[in-house]
C-alpha cells in the first residue's frame, strides 16, 4: 500500500491549533501562522509527490451521497474524516488511538477515494483542467508524440494495487511518471476513468484518430521528426467528422529505424514489428474498413485465425459466457464457408451471424439449460457442411427436437 | 567542466586516471550514455576520414584526447579546444559503437542498465538504448530507443537530454538487434536479461557481477539467431485499453481495433514469407 512521507506529527498539532484558530474567527495566533492557517487539505496537496491532487471542495466530502461505500474501506473512519475536515476530535476518541500515523494514512485513502470520485464531477473535472493548462501533469515522454500533456490515470479503482500512472491521448498509452516521489501515491486516487472522461468532456484536448502527413516541405528530409515545423503551414480549421470524438490535430508521425540511413525491412528479425500500435489511417474512413471484431470489411483471407484472438478479446467485453464457445463454431464454418463459396459482403453478414448465436442462446429452450447442451454440438458436428450462418443456428436447434 | 580538470591534474593527484582525459571525461557527470573509445581505434586516422572538416582545431583537439598536447598552450584557447574535443570524441564514439568491440562495450553497458528503462507501463521497465535522430552534430539531442515497443523516448534526467544525439547516430540501436537477433527483448513477460542482473546484483560482487554478465553476453552473443522467429510476435503485444466506467472509449478502441487490424495483416506477411 503506497503511502505518504510520514507525517510530521508537529504539523499535525498545528492542523488542531488551525481548528481553534478557525473557530477564534483569528484572533492573534499569531505564533504559528504559516501552517497553522492552511487546511489539511490544502497541506496534503501541497506535499511532495501530491502534485497531481486538486483540492476536494469541503461540500463535496461532507455530502454523505458522495461517500457512499468508503466507510467499509477506510479504517478509523470518523478520525480519519476529523483529520480531513480540520475537525477538532473528541477528547475520548483522541486517547483510543495508538499512533496518529495510523489515522494519518487513513485520511490519506479517505481523501485519496473521495478525489477519485470528485475529479469526475463537473467541479472536480474544472480542478483538474486548471492544473492540466499549467502544466501541473508534465509532457509524454514519447518523443513523437512532441511533449503532449498527460494526465494522471490509475490502473484499478481500488486502492493497494498500483501506483499512478501518466496517460497521454496521443499515444492512448500509459507511462511511469518520470520522478519518483510518485512512486507513492496509489493509482486508485485518480481512478481507471477520469482520464477518458476528461478528454470526453474537453474534446477540443484530445488528439483525432486520424492523422494525414503534412506535404513535404521541399525535401522529405531523412529524420522522422523533420516534420515537426511542416504541421504549421496546414492552418485550415481542423474539424474531426466524428463530432463526440477528439477535436485536435493528432501527433501522428512514427518512428522509423534506420541503418546507414536505411530502413530495416520488416523481413529482417529485428525488423519493425510494433509500428502498427503508433500507426493513424490518413481519414477517418479508414477506420470503418474494420469491423467491431477487428477485421477487414469486405476482405475474406485464411488468417481467420490470427484474427481471433483480436476478435475474442473483443466478445470477452460483450458476453462472455454466452459467446465464448459458439464463436470457435462460428469461425470454423466461415472458413468452410469461404472454400465453399466466393467471398460476398462480409461484415454485415458476420454480425448477424454473431447475432444470431447470441440470440439462439438467450432464448434457448428452457430444457437445453443455459447453453447448448452437448449433445447439440456433437449433432451439429454430424451435419457438418452444410454452411454458415445465423439461419443455420436455427437448423442446429431444431435437428436434435425432431429427432 | 574543463577548470576541474586543469585543478585534478594540478593537485597531483597521481593516478593515471586524471591525467587522462578520455577517463575524466566518461566520469563527468551527464557523459553516462559514453563508453570508452580503445585508443588504437582514436589513433588510426582511417577511422577518422572526413572528421577533420566537422571539427576545428581537429589536430590539437585530438592531441588533446589523446593526451599528447603540449602543456604550455593558453588556457582560452584550451577551453574552446575542450568542446572540440568534446565533438570530436563524441562523432568518434558514433563510429566506434558501431564497431564489433564498441557494439560489445556498449551492450555491456546495456546489461547494466545504464540507460535507463523505458517509461511506457506495459513494456515492464525494459532496459534503454541511446540513439540519435540525425548523424549531424548539434541538431537533435539523444533518445532512448525501446527494442520492445520499438519507439523513442527522451531521457528523464535534463543532464542527459543536453547531449548531442549525433554522439549515438541513428544506426546504432538496430544494428545492435540486427546483429544480435538473440538480445531481441521479448514483446510480453518481464525482460529477460534486466531480470537476471537483477537477481544477481544483491547477493555477488561487483567483479562477479561483471564476469555473469560477460558471460551471458557471449551466449547471447554466440547464437546466429537461427532459430528465432519474430514474424508473430507483436500478436503478444499488450495494450493499455482506455476504458471509462470499465467501457471502453468508442473512439479510442476503434482507433485501436484498425492498428490491430493491421497487425495481423503484417503478421499474416510475415508467416507467408516465412512459410516460402
Amino acid at each position: 500500500m503506497p503511502r505518504p512521507a510520514d507525517p510530521d506529527p508537529e504539523l499535525q498539532e498545528d492542523d488542531n491549533d488551525d481548528d481553534e484558530i478557525m473557530d477564534d474567527q483569528e484572533d492573534g495566533y499569531t505564533s504559528s501562522t504559516t501552517t497553522s492557517t492552511v487546511t489539511w487539505i490544502s497541506w496534503f496537496c501541497s506535499l511532495p509527490g501530491h502534485e497531481y491532487f486538486c483540492e476536494v471542495t469541503e461540500d463535496f466530502i461532507e455530502d454523505d451521497f458522495n461517500l457512499t461505500g468508503l466507510n467499509v474501506m477506510v479504517p478509523f473512519w470518523k478520525e480519519a474524516m476529523e483529520m480531513v475536515m480540520d475537525i477538532e476530535p473528541d477528547e475520548d476518541a483522541a486517547t483510543k488511538i495508538p499512533d496518529v500515523s495510523i489515522v494519518e494514512s487513513s485520511a490519506e485513502m479517505l481523501y485519496g477515494l473521495v478525489h477519485q470520485r470528485f475529479i469526475l464531477t463537473r467541479a472536480g473535472l474544472q480542478a483538474m483542467i486548471d492544473k492540466y493548462e499549467n502544466n501541473a501533469f508534465g509532457v509524454c515522454p514519447r518523443v513523437l508524440c512532441r511533449s503532449s500533456t498527460v494526465v494522471p490515470c490509475g490502473r484499478s479503482d481500488l486502492p493497494g494495487l498500483d501506483t499512478v500512472k501518466l496517460y497521454c491521448p496521443n499515444c492512448n498509452d500509459i507511462y511511469v511518471p518520470p520522478s519518483s516521489r510518485y512512486q507513492g501515491v496509489d493509482g486508485a486516487f485518480f481512478g481507471t476513468t477520469f482520464a477518458h472522461l476528461f478528454f470526453q468532456s474537453y474534446r477540443e484536448l484530445a488528439p483525432a484518430p486520424f492523422y494525414k502527413p503534412p506535404p513535404p516541405p521541399s525535401s522529405t528530409a531523412s529524420s522522422p521528426s523533420s516534420n515537426a515545423s511542416a504541421i504549421e503551414p496546414a492552418s485550415e480549421a481542423f474539424v474531426n467528422p466524428n463530432p463526440y470524438g477528439g477535436q485536435k490535430r493528432a501527433e501522428g508521425a512514427i518512428y522509423y529505424p534506420r541503418i546507414y540511413g536505411f530502413k530495416v525491412s520488416e523481413r529482417a528479425k529485428s525488423g519493425p514489428r510494433m509500428q502498427w500500435m503508433r500507426v493513424r489511417p490518413e481519414s477517418p474512413e479508414q477506420l470503418d474498413r474494420v469491423d467491431w471484431r477487428g477485421h477487414w470489411i469486405g476482405e475474406y483471407s485464411d488468417d481467420d485465425d490470427d484474427d481471433e484472438d483480436g476478435g475474442e478479446m473483443e466478445m470477452q467485453d460483450f458476453d462472455p459466457d454466452v459467446t465464448y464457445e459458439d464463436d470457435d463454431d462460428e469461425e470454423e464454418e466461415e472458413e468452410e464457408e469461404m472454400q465453399a463459396e466466393p467471398p460476398r459482403a462480409s461484415g454485415s453478414r458476420r454480425m448477424v451471424g454473431a447475432a444470431g448465436v447470441v440470440q439462439s442462446a438467450r432464448t434457448a429452450p428452457t430444457a437445453a439449460g443455459l447453453r447448448p447442451p452437448a449433445p447439440v454440438k456433437t449433432q451439429a458436428i454430424n451435419i457438418p457442411r452444410i454452411a454458415s450462418s445465423g439461419q443455420v443456428r436455427v437448423v442446429r436447434q431444431y435437428i436434435p427436437a425432431a429427432a | 567542466m574543463f577548470h576541474r580538470a586543469v585543478e585534478e591534474i594540478s593537485t597531483g593527484s597521481d593516478s593515471d586516471y586524471s591525467r587522462c582525459w578520455v577517463s575524466w571525461f566518461l566520469s563527468s557527470k551527464g557523459n553516462e550514455y559514453f563508453c570508452e573509445v580503445d585508443e588504437d581505434f582514436i589513433v588510426d586516422r582511417f577511422n577518422l576520414t572526413g572528421l577533420n572538416s566537422e571539427v576545428s582545431n581537429y589536430n590539437q583537439a585530438l592531441e588533446l584526447i589523446t593526451d599528447n598536447l603540449d602543456e604550455d598552450i593558453q588556457d582560452d584557447l584550451r577551453a574552446s579546444l575542450d568542446v572540440q574535443a568534446r565533438l570530436l570524441y563524441g562523432l568518434i564514439h558514433a563510429r566506434w559503437i558501431v564497431t564489433t568491440r564498441g557494439l560489445q562495450k556498449m551492450l555491456d553497458k546495456y546489461k547494466r542498465v545504464e540507460f535507463g528503462r523505458c517509461p511506457r507501463v506495459m513494456c515492464q521497465q525494459q532496459p534503454l538504448l541511446p540513439v540519435g535522430l540525425t548523424d549531424t552534430p548539434y541538431q537533435k539531442s539523444v533518445k532512448l530507443y525501446c527494442g520492445r515497443c520499438e519507439d523513442i523516448y527522451s531521457p528523464k534526467s535534463s543532464r542527459h537530454a543536453a547531449i548531442d544525439g549525433a554522439y549515438f547516430g541513428t544506426t546504432f540501436p538496430h544494428l545492435l538487434f540486427l546483429i544480435y537477433p538473440n538480445l531481441i527483448p521479448p514483446k510480453s513477460g518481464p525482460p529477460l536479461d534486466s531480470a537476471s542482473t537483477m537477481r544477481n546484483e544483491p547477493a555477488e560482487g561487483g567483479s562477479r557481477r561483471r564476469r555473469n554478465v560477460r558471460d551471458e553476453i557471449q551466449e547471447a552473443v554466440a547464437g546466429d539467431g537461427a532459430d528465432i522467429n519474430t514474424s508473430s510476435v507483436a500478436l503478444k503485444v499488450e495494450r493499455y485499453r482506455p476504458r471509462i466506467y470499465g467501457f471502453q472509449v468508442n473512439e479510442v478502441a476503434k482507433l485501436q481495433r484498425w492498428q490491430e487490424a493491421l497487425r495481423d495483416r503484417q503478421v499474416q506477411r510475415l508467416e507467408a514469407l516465412e512459410d516460402r
